[in-house]
């Protein structure tokens, strides 16, 4: 059977499902068939099964994938090489949800995100050389290098991090929802999670409230089935999390496809932005690297089963099959475009290593909000560290 | 190098009044030292002032009565819960991002009716009723923080923040360190706390104790109706986070207010009472206890200077320096427990820095390292008593401790 044959006999069988309106199609649109169907808990109709994109778009997801890919495989080798400390948690494997989601979302909606945030960043259009100048502790980083792996931040595109503790993003992303609503904005918040904080009460809490107040609110779980070293099915009476609420919809989504994310995102929020309240999306989706660089990721997990996802599923292979198919770029051109990026991150990751440390006065800088004549002492008390206008 | 601020008397110049929309609060100042001199407090009075200071000094102790008024007729009477409804009320009709969350704030007006008749005002979004989830409805108010809302957080006892406790700690207090400066957040997390009227001790918890070290969080605690407008007022005005500690006994206290607005200074301390012969540093109930135990010190001829510190974190170190430096003695009187409470931080930052000043150790007198019981005899021998405050003052001055 050939892909038409599929596409075709799959949209009789899915008829109620809505299609793209077709009516406003650019004269160079392509379609991109969704091949696995959405899962969908208390909706009549879920997303398109298809979706309309472009040349330009199609060149700048695999371009933002292939960077997001190059930076943390990067990012793994400057951790080995001990000038990246502390935590860092790798996003390769999951570049389709944020790219995905980016696809239909606009800088003047707010995306919250955990300790994964690196590509996350990216994708609300931070610099890679930011990323690692912040990863690797200079003042040249995001946050002047106080912040570190979990703590990327870009408020100037409606990015509010970056945080440490499992489950916080669900009241913050309450908060920045009730912010839009409270604004008068037409915008979304993003809360995303994993599935190990699936079962945190706050996230419940946040639900609770997210409903009852409609907040424009997109609760998006990044499933990768694994909280550590923890398989989904021994943390969790229940191995679902878009209809783990009776009273928010939800919608499951083959996260490995950006279009799929793209499409479920696009509809979220539309819900959202049609007052019928928050909406939970699960992405399902796979980490190659382990939990975090101190975790090798094969303990809990066969390498067979790395290797055959990242063979049937990879995001970035697929979307250069597509492309290939649709004719936008050839081979030789994807090895022009995947050095060209690869010697980006790599300009990158070595300005970051030639940046400067803080110096000492930023220890007791920012503190405090300097706006009453305050005074920040060091633990001396003696001698006034900073100077307050 | 002068700092703007530092240099004020407490209490006395505190009035400021800033117009509407202004974005800073500028403490009005009459001096402004040279690094590391303290100036004596009585250079930067005014005749006026210096005249009522005499005649309080040899008067009764006064209980919270406001120095800076002229004369006694103009101004309102007022309960200090209507003084926080007051602010609060002024600051969200002056500023449309101002907005309470909080269990029961709206329809039922607040268990201590701080926010009575505010949502029939303002409308059920901006005095949000929320279900009884203290660490998510916290986190939302500090997630909308982050965007600009100004979002004063109510814990209906300030015991149940607890809950919220890695809300408060990480995304309030530290976010404007770890972001680099990015955001702010202008959150007031106010509430009832300390020791009641036998309410157990899940009910009588002292939370300044907990939340002191974190950093970046700012921490005040009212204790008269005129110092509790105006700290909210500040509080909500400030780009920090600030807790603002009520005390659930203080409530129904009275006195007299400006009608005119006015805003506090959030990092100064009140000198109460004048005096020579010891320094007395207190907050919130304990204040009231201390002017208690002043009116039989006075009698028995002794002097105390008494000082509210309000600021609990930072602590106002100029104005209480240049008091230590005055008396050389210093007392501490505090409802926290003896064990990482306020006053275990304030002696450490006294020895630290006003060694050379005392005659000797900082004294402190504190609640018991217990959970506060329910009977009624045990609760009071839990928290400090006017009687005990007498005693300790008596042995400072004579010079027997």
């Amino acid at each position: 059977m050939t892909r038409s044959t599929v596409g075709s006999l799959a949209r009789r069988l899915f008829a109620s499902q809505p299609r793209q309106a077709a009516a406003a199609q650019a004269p160079d649109a392509i379609n991109v068939e969704i091949p696995v169907p959405f899962q969908l808990h208390l909706l009549q109709e879920g997303p398109a099964r298809e979706s309309v994109t472009s040349r330009e778009e199609l060149v700048k997801m695999y371009r933002d994938m292939f960077r997001i890919r190059r930076m943390e495989i990067t990012a793994d080798k400057l951790f080995k090489s001990q000038l990246v400390r502390g935590f860092c948690h790798l996003y390769d494997g999951q570049e389709a949800v944020t790219i995905g989601m980016e696809a239909a979302l606009t800088y003047e909606d707010t995306v919250i995100t955990a300790y994964r945030d690196h590509a996350t960043f990216l994708g609300r259009g931070g610099t890679v050389h930011e990323c690692f100048a912040e990863l690797m502790g200079r003042s040249t980083g995001c946050a002047r290098g106080k912040g570190g792996s979990m703590h990327l931040y870009k408020p100037s595109n409606n990015f509010y991090g970056g945080w440490g503790i499992v489950g916080t993003t669900g009241p913050l992303g309450a908060g920045l929802a009730f912010a839009n609503k409270y604004e008068k904005k037409n915008n979304v918040a993003m809360a995303i999670y994993g599935d190990g904080a699936g079962n945190q009460g706050q996230l419940f809490e946040a639900k609770n409230m997210a409903g009852l107040w409609d907040l424009p609110l997109i609760f998006l779980v990044e499933n990768n089935h694994y909280g550590m070293g923890t398989a989904e099915w021994r943390a969790s009476k229940k191995t679902t999390f878009y209809d783990r609420v009776s009273y928010i919809p939800g919608i499951k989504v083959d996260g490995m496809d950006a279009f799929a994310v793209k499409e479920a995102t696009r509809f979220a929020k539309e819900h959202c932005l049609s007052g019928k309240g928050p909406i939970v999306l699960e992405a399902d989706t796979y980490r190659y690297h382990g939990h975090s660089m101190s975790d090798p990721g094969s303990t809990y997990r066969t390498r067979n089963e790395i290797q055959g996802v990242r063979q049937e599923r990879d995001p970035i292979e697929r979307i250069k099959k597509l492309m290939i198919k649709e004719n936008v770029m050839r081979e030789e051109e994807f090895k022009a475009v995947d050095k060209e990026i690869k010697q980006e991150v790599d300009d990158a990751a070595a300005k970051a290593k030639d940046d400067p440390n803080p110096g000492e006065e930023e220890l007791f800088m920012n503190i405090y909000k300097n706006d009453s004549g305050l005074k920040t002492y060091g633990c001396d008390r003696n001698m006034v560290r900073v100077q307050l206008p | 190098m002068a700092a703007a601020g530092a240099a004020l008397a407490p209490g006395i110049e505190n009035r400021l009044l800033s117009p509407p929309n202004a974005g800073r609060i500028r403490c009005s100042s009459s001096a402004v030292p040279a690094r590391g001199a303290l100036v004596v407090r009585g250079a930067a009075l005014s005749e006026e002032s210096r005249k009522n200071r005499s005649s309080a000094l040899k008067a009764v102790a006064v209980k919270g009565e406001a120095p800076n008024l002229t004369t006694a007729k103009s101004g309102h009477e007022i309960l200090l819960f209507d003084a926080l409804r007051e602010g609060l009320e002024e600051e969200m009709a002056r500023d449309p991002t101002v907005c309470v969350i909080g269990e029961d704030v709206g329809h039922y007006g607040g268990s201590y009716k701080v926010t009575k008749g505010l949502a029939e005002k303002f409308g059920d979004l901006r005095v949000l009723d929320t279900p009884i989830c203290e660490n998510s409805f916290t986190g939302m108010g500090i997630g909308a923080a982050m965007t600009g809302l100004r979002t004063v957080v109510e814990g209906m006892n300030m015991g149940f923040l607890l809950l919220a406790y890695n809300q408060i700690s990480n995304n309030a207090g530290m976010l404007h360190y770890t972001s680099g400066g990015q955001f702010k957040i202008p959150i007031v997390i106010r509430g009832p706390g300390g020791v009641g009227k036998q309410l157990g001790a899940e009910h009588s918890q002292r939370l300044e104790s907990y939340f002191q070290s974190v950093p970046g969080l700012q921490m005040v605690a009212c204790s008269t109706p005129y110092n509790a407008k105006g700290l909210m007022k500040a509080a909500i005005r400030s780009d920090n986070p600030v807790i603002l500690y009520e005390h659930v006994l203080l409530y129904n206290l009275k006195e007299r207010i400006p009608d005119e607005e006015y805003v506090l200074c959030l990092e100064e301390a009140e000198l109460v009472r004048p005096g020579k012969d010891v320094t007395i540093l207190t907050y919130s109930r304990m204040r009231h206890f201390v002017l208690q135990a002043a009116k039989t010190l006075v009698e028995r001829g002794y002097d105390p200077e008494i000082i509210d510190i309000r600021s609990l974190k930072p602590f106002d170190l100029f104005t209480i320096g240049n008091s230590i430096k005055k008396t050389h003695k210093v007392l501490i009187v505090e409802e926290c427990m003896r064990t990482g409470g306020i006053g275990a931080s304030l002696r450490a930052a006294i020895v630290d820095n006003f060694w050379d000043f005392l005659d000797g150790r900082p004294e402190c007198l504190s609640s018991q390292d217990v959970p506060t019981p329910y009977a009624a005899t045990l609760e009071d021998a839990t928290v400090v008593q006017p009687a005990q405050i007498v005693v300790k003052v008596e042995q400072m001055c004579q010079g027997l401790v």
